[in-house]
């Protein structure tokens, strides 16, 4: 996985609740095999009408936004199915860092598994931050320092936020979680031999 | 004493690997189930790296969500999707992994299959790269929906690297209405503590009415706990759960059977054990349910009205409600019973077992399907699918007018032919009602299948208790 860069960018407001992985990345997109190549389907339904025209009202067919990697939104953003393709298509799209109130669980954790930093921060705050998106300013987004900062009318504003220590680390370092795991894979033997003489029948059950 | 501890906390410790220095846990994965559509680039990565799969034999694979529910025998015509089933095929071919194809009798959904085939059991901890996971719940497996990436992860080291949720205590207490059923439990739940109320939360569902559920009534309610934020929702093993699993393929051998269950009972939550939270609903008040929004926790009963947004303070939800009323073409306080419906769907992994076909065939005995509607019944898997026909429910379906189809998610994702078009209005057995999910502009509303099956007969939502 590639490092955690900081990032200045301005920032692409979306401010709608529940925004589901359908919606994301509707299923038609997930036939696919591969992880690449879904950006130009992110958010497929509000972005193209039913002849695959762009919709010129949708935030993301909108220039000034063309090249964001913010993505700032309403709460519980990415609730519904476990798809990775919804971080996938983000990921592709370009966007790096999502901005809201809350997520759900599933995907928070598929964005941290793909080098997305999805930063939470109390509703009001991401109000504010929306209307600074919508005047398109430029946001820096500094994880090392857990910080959010732009210039608003020649101020600086500075918003601190929240992020467990494990998860940062392994964005600003870009680490195999497998390989982590595998260098513990005696620990894993252990646990499965202590297993094996507690509880015998998830050992002897064959699967035919 | 030691300090009396939840049916979580007792799955949890059971299956710690080690604890790291951040804080995090790897947490031991007893069985992986694996589908077709989130499993290829997870076997990409393992071949990148150089990777073998830990425990081929704790694995268990099929294709369901891509897959068509009519003429089987001609194969798959949509090449992507035959693409991503014969993928999966090689993969699990290359790695010994068993997997039910398409002409297998086994095969279904994987959350149907699971518990069907006595995979799924109790105290064990059970992933699969699919939110519904959570059913297995029901048999007190710690179960929970991962991504592509935690699918290569466990396929490579059996375990993961977990972060403890809190625990979430849901209480129904008292006694279910006749006509009342699971799917109408979970709806009000997910009514009651909203789309996002379980986020961060292990939920355990508890009370007299959640005991007094068969098995499937219990996998129904465990299922949406995802719909109700949690990635996984639990239930305390006891006697239908040791009785649901004796003989089945992969059940504990006879000679296990004895020591295995007195396990499994000794996981139930201990008297006393702390919850960080409890939510209690009493079921003498719930009355069959349907969603009339985009969202899950769009929830009224069937004797409602379409709800007003002008009725609604928070102006963010008052928008999000004008939105979804106008995608859904509804009229605020039109009463539900009034709504016509195109389609039925009954199926899902909600809703795709033996009993929930029992259900709706009852409505459907010696009644027709309404001339305007057009309704399927996908069962669950292969097994459900022969068991109906023994029992003679395809009979009573075909006679009514419902399509009898071929086992798989179907419509409930819309992923393969069977969907919705713009604009038409189904009534679902499924689990999510969100906008484009049974299809582009597709309107759904969920239910009971016995509520699915009265709609398909008065084409129009109905209170199945009237029927």
């Amino acid at each position: 996985m590639e490092k955690f860069k900081k990032i200045e960018s301005n920032a692409i407001p979306l401010p709608m609740v529940n925004v589901d992985t359908d919606m994301i990345i509707p299923k038609q997109f997930l036939k696919t095999i591969k992880r690449t190549g879904l950006g130009k389907n992110l958010f497929y339904e509000l972005r193209y009408d039913e002849k695959d025209a762009p919709i010129d009202s949708f935030v993301l067919n909108q220039d000034k936004y063309k090249d964001s990697q913010i993505l700032i939104t309403g709460k519980n953003f990415g609730c519904g199915s476990s798809r990775e393709h919804a971080p996938w298509s983000i990921l592709d799209y370009g966007i790096k860092c999502i901005i809201a109130s809350s997520f759900a669980d599933i995907f928070y954790n598929n964005c941290f598994k793909n080098g997305i930093l999805p930063i939470k921060l109390d509703e009001s705050e991401v109000t504010k931050l929306q209307k600074a998106a919508e005047n398109s300013l430029s946001f820096t987004i500094d994880l090392e320092n857990q910080k959010i900062s732009y210039f608003d009318k020649n101020i600086n504003h500075e918003v601190s936020f929240e992020l467990d220590k494990a998860k940062k680390t392994s964005l600003l370092e870009g680490l195999d979680d497998i390989g982590l795991t595998l260098a513990k894979v005696n620990h894993i033997s252990d646990f499965e031999n202590k297993q094996k003489s507690r509880t015998p029948w998830l050992y002897s059950q064959q699967i035919k | 004493m030691s300090t009396p501890k939840t049916l979580y906390d007792k799955i949890w410790n059971d299956h710690l690997v080690s604890e790291n220095e951040d804080g995090t846990s790897i947490i031991y994965i007893d069985r992986h189930l694996v589908h077709e559509v989130t499993s290829p680039q997870a076997f990409e990565g393992l071949k990148i790296a150089n990777r073998s799969v830990r425990k081929p034999n704790f694995t268990l694979a099929t294709a369901d969500h891509n897959i068509p529910t009519t003429n089987r025998d001609e194969g798959i015509s949509d090449p992507e999707s035959k693409l991503q089933v014969d993928t999966l095929e090689e993969n699990c071919k290359e790695h010994g992994i068993t997997f039910l194809s398409m002409s297998d009798k086994r095969q279904g959904i994987v959350h149907i299959i699971g518990p069907e085939q006595g995979f799924t059991q109790p105290g064990m901890t059970i992933v699969c790269g699919d939110s519904h996971t959570s059913t297995h719940g029901a048999f007190g497996a710690l179960a929970w929906g991962i991504g592509t990436s935690e699918v290569e992860h466990v396929l490579a080291t059996q375990t993961l690297v977990q972060t403890k949720a809190k625990n979430m205590q849901i209480n129904i207490q008292g006694e279910l209405p006749l006509g009342v059923t699971a799917k109408d439990i979970v709806l009000k739940i997910i009514q009651t503590i909203g789309t996002a109320g379980g986020t961060g939360y292990v939920i355990e569902y508890t009370g007299d009415a959640i005991k007094s559920l068969t098995m499937e009534g219990r996998m129904t309610v465990c299922n949406m706990s995802i719909e109700a934020g949690a990635r996984a929702g639990l239930i305390s093993p006891d006697e239908k759960t040791i009785e649901y699993l004796k003989g089945r393929p992969f059940s504990p051998a006879e000679n296990e059977y004895r020591s295995a269950s007195d396990y499994w009972l000794s996981l139930a939550s201990d008297e006393g054990a702390a919850y960080d939270k409890t939510v209690n609903i009493d079921a003498s008040d719930i009355i069959p349910q349907v969603t009339w929004g985009t969202s899950p926790e769009d929830v009224v009963s069937i004797d409602g009205l379409v709800p007003n947004p002008e009725d609604e303070s928070d102006e963010t939800k008052k928008k999000s409600m004008i939105r979804a009323l106008e995608y859904m073409g509804l009229v605020p306080n039109t009463p539900l019973k009034e709504v016509k419906v195109d389609k039925v769907f009954i199926g899902s992994c909600t809703n795709g077992r033996i009993e929930d076909l029992r259900a709706a065939s009852k409505i459907a005995k010696d009644r027709k399907v309404a001339d305007h509607v057009n309704a399927i019944i996908v069962p669950g898997s292969g097994l459900v699918k022969q068991q109906a026909e023994d029992e003679g429910l395809d009979k009573i379906f075909i006679e009514s007018g419902f399509e009898w189809r071929e086992p798989g998610c179907s419509m409930c994702l819309a992923m393969n032919a069977d969907k919705l078009k713009p604009q038409e209005r189904c009534a679902s057995t499924s689990n999510r009602n969100f906008e484009g999910r049974q299809g582009r502009g597709g309107r759904t509303h969920l239910m009971s299948p016995a509520m699915a099956a009265a709609a398909a007969i008065n084409g129009k939502l109905s209170d199945s208790r009237e029927i």
